[in-house]
């Protein structure tokens, strides 16, 4: 194994705070505090700086500044003054002024969000489950079909809450439970190896491109 | 040995353990077990394979460096093989941090292939906005995004000649750290406008997808870093995600020996508390 240690000042800059990061581990430290708030305060101007350059000025500035009277360009003085009516918020006596572009957003987001959930998740889902639970010539599906319609019947009927889980309805819900339990393993099987990806990531990154010793 | 005493184990020493773990098999180089791509890659990759060759693929890079691990290799992946099928690209990030990842990607792939930028694929970089990006370009992909990452005008790039909306998009790839990512573009855009789509998601979410692959609206689905590594299996470019599974696997081993032997020292400490 030999090393060839990176010459780029950037790879080095981000090694070190990749080990600032890394310290602790073993326990909290100035020099972790001091990489976490330079993230904090980088981050934040990058985010700023970006959605100026790449939504502000291309979507707004330059079309209403460049062709005002073209392909209703000019009702994007609407949004404008809806923008710049939030920043009232740093003003004690007009900051009610904000509520009304807030308004605008609560109103638009969450009903773009429901057709969403509606088209995407719900109607599609529920066609998703509605399935042949004896598939001929193919043992393993219909094993597959029938768990996976036992297993949501089960697991609705634990979330049914307007009678005592009793008997029958008792027993069903407590099915439902175990597959509950089997989905949680599943998750956590799958943070844990999404947690050991990252590390892997940065051991990579530390290991190839600022030392040199992996051979690819 | 009494396993009790392990409820005092200070878990640095864990850390440690797994550290070394990640970092012995990198540094020696040794193989425990091939990879073996699921049917779950395999409709990944055949998704893209299927595509009549020169179809336009949107290609969204919705992630940032803090999933670097997982996304990258499967980012890279994917646009090696859609320039090995001579498809038009179109990428795009809805992740602030997106696009110079994007850009790297397209780079290395496009180098490898001989693709120029503007006439093979373009990367029309980040817009804020989340769904309602997703939303706006069912109207219009032109209006919602004017000019490229670069500032260049998409009226004069060669490769956005005849795009308008999702009708010419012939199959979308997203590569989605988490929100907005799979899920939005399935709710806003496969079930609004019907356009094929797969998937390559951090493992922490990739639960969340099966769902949608086994309800049709995905046709493939990469979960986290494993499936990464069993894309570029099938692929043909055994890369940084392939070279990360035995260190994954060596990890799991004794993440889940850990847990085996904390249930048993927790077991042993409620029955010498007679509980």
């Amino acid at each position: 194994m030999s090393l060839h240690p990176s010459h780029d000042i950037g790879i080095w800059i981000a090694a070190l705070l990749t080990l600032g990061i890394f310290s602790f581990l073993y326990r909290d430290n100035p020099v972790y505090k001091f990489c976490e708030h330079l993230f904090v305060g980088v981050s934040a101007g990058y985010y700023v700086v970006l959605t100026m350059i790449s939504s502000v000025y291309p979507n707004l500035f330059q079309p209403m500044f460049g062709s005002f009277a073209k392909d209703y360009h000019w009702l994007l003085v609407i949004p404008l003054i809806l923008g710049i009516m939030l920043f009232s918020r740093f003003f004690p006596r007009g900051d009610w002024l904000s509520r009304w572009p807030i308004a605008f957003v609560l109103g638009v987001y969450p009903a773009l969000r429901i057709t969403g959930f509606g088209q995407g998740d719900f109607v599609e889902q529920i066609h998703g489950t509605i399935l042949p639970l004896w598939v001929p010539g193919s043992i393993g599906t219909s094993i597959g079909n029938i768990l996976l319609v036992v297993g949501l019947v089960s697991t609705l009927i634990f979330f049914f809450f307007s009678k005592e889980h009793k008997g029958a309805l008792g027993g069903t819900a407590r099915l439902g439970i175990y597959f509950l339990m089997v989905s949680f393993g599943a998750s956590y099987g799958y943070t844990v190896m999404a947690r050991v990806s990252l590390l892997i990531g940065r051991v990579m990154f530390l290991l190839d491109d600022w030392l040199g010793a992996l051979r690819f | 040995m009494n396993l009790t005493s392990l409820q005092r184990l200070d878990r640095r020493w864990i850390f440690l353990a797994v550290g070394l773990l990640v970092i012995v098999p990198l540094l020696f180089n040794f193989h425990i077990a091939p990879v073996q791509p699921s049917n779950r890659s395999r409709g990944f990759y055949d998704a893209i394979e299927k595509m009549p060759e020169g179809s336009v693929v949107l290609l969204s890079g919705d992630y940032d460096p803090g999933t670097a691990a997982e996304n990258y290799p499967m980012h890279l992946a994917a646009a090696r093989q859609l320039m090995r099928r001579n498809m038009k690209i179109i990428a795009l990030a809805l992740y602030p941090a997106g696009p110079p990842l994007t850009d790297q990607v397209l780079r290395i792939a496009g180098g490898e292939y001989h693709k120029q930028e503007g006439v093979d694929y373009v990367n029309l970089g980040y817009k804020v906005g989340n769904e309602l990006v997703m939303s706006q370009m069912g109207q219009s992909i032109p209006n919602t995004f004017p000019v490229d990452n670069r500032g260049v005008s998409v009226k004069l790039i060669p490769v956005m000649k005849g795009i308008q909306n999702f009708q010419q998009i012939r199959l979308i790839v997203n590569v989605s750290a988490g929100y907005p990512g799979t899920k939005e573009w399935v709710q806003q855009v496969v079930s609004r406008y019907h356009v094929p789509m797969v998937a390559g998601v951090t493992a922490v979410s990739a639960p969340e997808y099966y769902p949608y692959l086994q309800a049709g609206q995905l046709h493939g689905l990469l979960g986290g870093m494993a499936g990464a590594a069993e894309y570029e299996v099938l692929v043909g470019a055994p890369a940084l995600a392939t070279r990360g599974m035995d260190a994954q696997s060596l990890a799991h081993v004794f993440i889940a020996f850990m847990i085996v032997l904390g249930n048993l020292a927790f077991a042993g400490s409620k029955k010498g508390n007679g509980r």
